[in-house]
């Protein structure tokens, strides 16, 4: 990055381990990046690659009985939020960072309405009351573009279609008046036309806001539409990183070649294809060298013994790969 | 709304048709009360006319007609045993089974709902253990027993309570407790699994993400909803408690519906009986509209 801001988000070198019956596993291996305010970072892979763990890790909302973040730094606005309490966490939680989830069908309580919905994260992050809390809460969905706000107030969720409910997710989401956003592939529920009312009402709220986002998706039309820069995961690891027209012009990661090529055609929506054979490996299974290794059809023998570190390439990339160790 | 109220009106009345056909058929295949009301030296000149006079000579189905057709305008005959009228003995005890029946159930729910929760939050670890043994405990034992040893620890050896009969609070504690123990296993387990399903939902998840303290988001957020397939549970329960409640009643001396059909029953008084019986079924049908009615209250997806 040539910028001269402070990133507003650096996670580094963030483990978090998943255990069960079936064994244990690192779930989020060794990340790190950085996220600069009003920029969208795009975090990409296949489903199971560690994206959402990544995100809720950065909350440390990971499972609590299944998930433990054992190492590494998540350092929002200079603090490290996994040496804060639990108390001192809820404070971040909606106030500094905030999350919309993938399905907005089921993220907003069918029994409370909408109103109460919203209402909780005012009082709680701005403290109103009464007459002020209810313009709060009409101010916020008609940020996000919901015709007749006061009555969206008292309805339920079921009153309102997906893309809909999505704002409303939105609006709470707002409600803090956050740094970043964390959106755990916002938009995958939608259809495509709503899909697009929704990425724009995000780019324009980030515009006002210069909220940093961190957007979560397997979808590269998604991805060059949004993201300022990607990073693309591969079990539990960031493989690579670069600016977005950077990634798709030409990639540098083996894994993230295969990935763009699967895809048809950026501008065209059809059903990912990965013709990348094989399987990702499960997170339960041991690790030695890279974890792509099996399926890379430019595996070398050192690939199967050995990690490769991350490195930073001169045109800017941040590749982990045997390829590009000179 | 107004036809659900409807076609459960009909219903109701279909099942009181049908239940007050059952008991007197079986109250009467049981024996005559002339054997039990008349004094054993009667000759049988008097046990003729006794007999007369009660209309139990006449075909059991011109028998039941006529029931039918009194109990229309209200009049469900006189006690066979008292000479009093049978509404006036009923209608008198109802109230104290009832106000029994709900406070069984506010300890029930007191019981449960705790239990169930911290179940669910503290699922596999001791609080998991305690509720689930606990809840148990109270529907593994059987409630006439139950009784006899809470009267034997409270009011005979610590003289806290009183053993039997109506009169303050006091006469309630112990008759309540058994009948809300006795159900709260079911709850307890029902509500459990109910929350550990709610608890894994997307919304809860959010909430968590809003910065809202775990108590929140487990006593608001998922408690409600966790209850809606625990409410017919719980109006079908309070049917068994009012049911259960004839052998409380009687093990505690409570002067309630329960107690009254039990004496009918051991006197073959008919009427009584058949009026008791009756009212049992119209209070459970009861319990069933409000529960249907309750749904709307909790679930805002039925009411529109
Ligand atoms: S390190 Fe080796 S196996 Fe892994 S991506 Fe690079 S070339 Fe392929």
């Amino acid at each position: 990055m040539t910028q001269q801001a402070q990133p507003i988000l650096q996670v580094r070198n963030l483990v978090t381990r998943i255990g069960g019956k079936r064994g244990f596993g690192n779930a989020v291996d060794d990340v790190s990046f950085d996220l600069m305010p009003g920029e969208t970072l795009g975090l990409v892979g296949e489903s199971g690659s560690g994206k959402s763990m990544t995100c809720l890790s950065v909350l440390r909302l990971t499972p609590p009985a299944a998930t433990h973040i054992t190492g590494g730094q998540v350092i929002f606005d200079g603090e490290d939020l996994l040496r804060k309490t639990g108390a001192e966490m809820r404070g971040y939680r909606g106030r500094r960072i905030s999350m919309i989830l993938q399905d907005p069908m089921r993220a907003l309580n069918p029994v409370l309405t909408v109103g109460e919905q919203i209402f909780e994260s005012l009082r709680l992050h701005r403290g109103l009351r009464g007459a002020a809390l209810r313009e709060a809460a009409c101010e916020l969905l008609e940020r996000v573009r919901i015709p007749d706000p006061a009555a969206g107030l008292t309805a339920y969720p079921h009153h309102f279609s997906g893309g809909m409910r999505q704002r409303v997710v939105g609006a709470i989401a707002l409600a803090g008046n956050p740094d970043i956003l964390i959106a755990d592939e916002p938009t995958t529920a939608l259809d495509v036309t709503v899909q697009a009312a929704f990425l724009d009402l995000l780019k324009s709220i980030q515009r006002q806001d210069r909220l940093g986002i961190l957007f979560v998706t397997h979808d590269f039309a998604v991805v060059s539409r949004m993201c300022d820069r990607v990073a693309v995961m591969y079990a539990g690891r960031i493989v690579e990183t670069a600016p977005t027209d950077m990634l798709f012009d030409r990639p540098r990661h083996p894994y993230t070649e295969s990935l763009l090529r699967s895809v048809p055609d950026v501008d065209r929506r059809e059903e990912r294809l990965y013709a990348i054979p094989g399987q990702p490996p499960s997170v339960f299974a041991p690790r030695t060298g890279c974890p792509f290794a099996p399926r890379c059809p430019r595996a070398m023998d050192r690939c199967r013994q050995e990690t490769p570190p991350t490195r930073r390439l001169d045109d800017g990339h941040e590749v982990s790969c045997w390829l590009h160790e000179e | 709304m107004t036809r659900l109220i409807l076609s459960r009106l009909v219903q109701a009345l279909a099942t009181l048709l049908v239940t007050s056909l059952i008991v007197f058929v079986l109250a009467r295949s049981s024996g005559s009360p002339a054997d039990l009301v008349l004094p054993t030296d009667a000759t049988p000149a008097e046990r003729a006319l006794y007999i007369e006079r009660m209309g139990l000579d006449r075909p059991i189905a011109e028998q039941y007609l006529i029931f039918l057709r009194d109990a229309v305008q209200g009049d469900f005959g006189v006690s066979i045993r008292t000479g009093a009228p049978a509404t006036e003995l009923v209608f008198d005890r109802v109230g104290r089974t009832l106000l029994l029946a709900t406070a069984g159930l506010a300890v029930a729910l007191l019981i449960s709902l705790p239990l169930g929760v911290m179940a669910a939050v503290h699922r596999g670890r001791g609080w998991d253990r305690f509720s689930m043994g606990f809840a148990l405990l109270g529907q593994s034992t059987p409630a006439f027993w139950l009784g006899i040893v809470l009267i034997l620890i409270f009011a005979v050896w610590l003289r806290w309570l009183p053993s039997s009969g109506v009169g303050g609070w006091q006469h309630y504690v112990l008759p309540s407790l058994v009948l809300g123990w006795s159900i709260s296993a079911g709850i307890v387990r029902l509500l459990r699994s109910s929350m550990l399903e709610v608890l894994d939902a997307e919304f809860i998840k959010l909430a968590r993400t809003k910065g809202l303290r775990e108590p929140v988001v487990v006593w608001k957020h998922a408690l409600r909803n966790a209850l809606i397939p625990v409410v017919t549970f719980i109006g079908f329960m309070y049917g068994v408690i009012i049911a259960s409640g004839v052998v409380i009643e009687v093990v505690f001396g409570w002067p309630g519906l329960g107690y009254l059909a039990y004496e009918s029953t051991l006197w073959r008084d008919f009427p009584v009986l058949q009026l008791s019986v009756l009212v049992y079924t119209a209070i459970i049908v009861g319990i069933n509209f409000l529960v249907d009615v309750s749904y709307g209250l909790i679930d805002p997806r039925i009411r529109t």
